[in-house]
């Protein structure tokens, strides 16, 4: 029995191992004292503190930052108008392609997408003046438009499954249907709001290859930056800043996790409450 | 039908010529498609009155009602609320208010908040709202929930909150989609004359889907009994019961024996009838002038007919078979007597005395008899 459980234990570390040990490469040897990553030099913050020093990396994340909160609010606000339209206005002329259209960048390669968008915004540029160059600007274009799709598909299915007579019922009640939207259905699909803006802030925080193809000599994201560097070698400045972000994920997941716990018992305790009125 | 129950009401204003109805449906069809759920239905509902549209899951009834709420539009007919024409009033402007079956409680907000989320459409100064509140959770009982959220509460009480949030608007008319359906029995019952009530007290007119044909009789002052889109007759619980217009209502609500025939004499005071199904004539009192010849059905309900060992005196109106079932349901006993002819007919007996229940038994060969009065012609 004893080796039995000794077995399970083993595998299970190994699975842990194979999932996580990188990162915990990665953690540790962004305290290494020396330069040559694969060589432990003793512990330091050193790389922490050139990091912070490093204007390039700053700006590029806060570059990142701006871009990923921008195009993930665009396109929570343009998918769940599409969601609406596909969800609540029945069988319109189009629907069927719109359905299509709006879901392909899902299944799009990346590299077609980003081509496509570069494409589009020089022949937009020579024709129209319109975006001039390659900016903050085309990159949030760009993402705003493969993260919509996302948005609409989960913020679709909430719709889908909302009850119709609560609509009706405040309809009924007097509310006029623009009223009915912001006061009764977008508080009860707002936790789908919120999924779909985070899925498309992490979309958007992490794209490398549409945005190298729609980006510009002033506008560097964080993933670029990172990128460029490890071409060069990595160093251990960007084991630094990989540890930062895994810290940041970290706290969000627990944060989130914490949140829904509680949520959980909420909704056990009405249950409850419920039940025992009988 | 000819015959017609001579009875005073002190409720019955579709009696009155001079009533004016405050829903007046005048020819309402509804297709989606090639099915047409609604069909040249015509309907005149008065003020005060408690109106259930009863029949099967289906029927249009569910239809019917959403046209009188706005959420859909008639292909073809008008409808009257007040006198004034639907046909271009979105239902946030309705006189109207809905109960849903689903309830419909918005479930991120407070029992209060949900009641006075219709008061607040309609622009009331806060105080006003607040009273209103009160009184309609007081109505129903809930006051001491209004802080509570519909996820804390149980089936009965969302039901309550529910009914207060269309109340609390006082709506000309209150329109009510299976409002027990998703109840437990006993709760059912309960809330059924509770219902009643409140619609006595707060006054307002009251349309009622429902597929359950004791709710309807229990609670309504008229019932129009729905089958494919069509209404097949209006009339109180006790018109549908001993009269019915066709022989779908006579088998819709409760439980009729009906026998097939034709007429073979007429007579002032009654009809006879022969019907290969049985050894003897049916005769029927008053059904005033029939066709000799004509096909028609005849009907008796169970509890209309007596049971007895004994052959009865009369040459008609009676059967004789044996009993082949016997359901003791306390009350009453519900008899099967199998005929020589292969058919069934139910008989349902009061048990009147300890151990009545005990004197006929299976197999038993019984004589089935009623009274002509306690039969109907029907000739649809």
């Amino acid at each position: 029995m004893k080796n039995r459980a000794l077995i399970l234990y083993g595998l299970l570390a190994l699975g842990y191992a194979f999932l996580y040990l990188p990162i915990v490469l990665l953690v540790t040897y962004s305290f290494n004292a020396s330069r040559l990553v694969t060589v432990w030099g003793g512990f330091s913050t050193r790389w922490y503190g050139e990091l912070v020093a490093d204007q390039k990396v700053l700006d590029a994340a806060w570059l990142s930052l701006k871009v990923a909160v921008t195009s993930a609010t665009a396109a929570t606000l343009l998918g769940t108008l599409a969601a609406v339209m596909l969800v609540r206005f029945g069988r319109f002329r189009g629907r069927t392609l719109f359905t299509g259209l709006i879901t392909a960048p899902l299944v799009m390669p990346e590299v077609i997408t980003g081509l496509a968008m570069l494409l589009l915004f020089v022949a937009m540029e020579q024709s129209i003046g319109w975006p001039a160059g390659r900016s903050m600007l085309t990159i949030i274009l760009a993402h705003v438009t493969f993260c919509l799709s996302f948005v609409t598909v989960v913020v679709q299915s909430r719709l889908a499954q909302m009850d119709l007579s609560l609509e009706e019922a405040a309809m009924d009640l007097g509310a006029r249907p623009l009223k009915v939207f912001l006061v009764i259905t977008l508080p009860i699909i707002a936790p789908a709001l919120a999924a779909g803006w985070l899925l498309a802030f992490t979309l958007s925080i992490d794209d490398v290859v549409i945005s190298a193809f729609v980006t510009g000599p002033g506008a560097t994201t964080l993933p670029i930056v990172v990128f460029s560097k490890v071409r060069l070698g990595v160093s251990p400045e960007i084991n630094a800043l990989a540890t930062v972000v895994v810290a940041v994920v970290s706290i969000g997941i627990a944060v989130a996790g914490r949140l829904a716990h509680r949520r959980e018992r909420e909704r056990q305790d009405s249950q409850r409450l419920a039940a025992e009125q009988g | 039908m000819v015959h017609q129950p001579v009875r005073q009401q002190s409720f019955a204003p579709w009696n009155d010529p001079e009533a004016r109805p405050l829903i007046r449906i005048e020819g309402v069809s509804k297709s989606f498609g090639t099915f047409v759920a609604v069909d040249k239905v015509d309907l005149d509902i008065y003020p005060g009155e408690f109106f259930s549209l009863l029949g099967a899951s289906g029927c249009g009834k569910t239809t019917l009602l959403r046209m009188l709420a706005g959420f859909e539009t008639p292909s073809a007919g008008k409808i009257f609320i007040d006198g004034v024409d639907m046909a271009r009033i979105p239902p946030y402007e309705r006189p109207v208010n809905m109960m849903f079956q689903s309830y419909a409680l918005f479930p991120h907000m407070t029992v209060a908040e949900n009641v006075a989320f219709g008061l607040k459409q309609d622009g009331l100064p806060k105080p006003v709202i607040r009273d209103k509140v009160r009184a309609a959770l007081e109505l129903v009982q809930m006051g001491p929930f209004a802080q509570r959220k519909p996820a804390q509460l149980s089936g009965g009480q969302r039901q309550r909150v529910a009914l207060a949030r269309c109340l609390a608007k006082e709506p000309k008319v209150l329109l009510l989609d299976e409002p027990l359906a998703a109840l437990d029995k006993k709760l059912r019952e309960q809330t059924q004359l509770e219902l009643v009530n409140i619609q006595d007290r707060v006054g307002i007119t009251f349309v009622m889907v429902t597929h359950d044909q004791e709710e309807a009789m229990t609670m309504s002052a008229r019932i129009g009994v729905m089958r494919a889109g069509l209404i097949e007759q209006v009339g109180t619980p006790v018109e549908v019961y001993e009269y019915p217009a066709t022989s779908f209502v006579a088998d819709f609500i409760g439980t009729a024996n009906m026998f097939g025939g034709v007429v073979t004499a007429d007579a002032a005071s009654h009809v006879v009838v022969r019907s290969p199904e049985l050894e003897r004539d049916l005769s029927i009192a008053h059904s005033g002038t029939l066709p000799v010849g004509a096909p028609v059905t005849v009907m008796v309900r169970p509890e209309k007919m007596t049971l007895s060992r004994d052959e009865p005196a009369a040459d008609w109106n009676w059967v004789q078979g044996t009993v082949s079932d016997i359901a003791y349901l306390g009350d009453i006993s519900i008899y099967h007597v199998a005929l020589a002819s292969g058919r069934r007919v139910q008989v349902s007996q009061t048990n009147l005395r300890h151990g009545s229940e005990q004197r006929l038994t299976w197999d038993d060969v019984v004589y089935a008899a009623w009274h002509p009065a306690n039969a109907l012609v029907l000739t649809q």
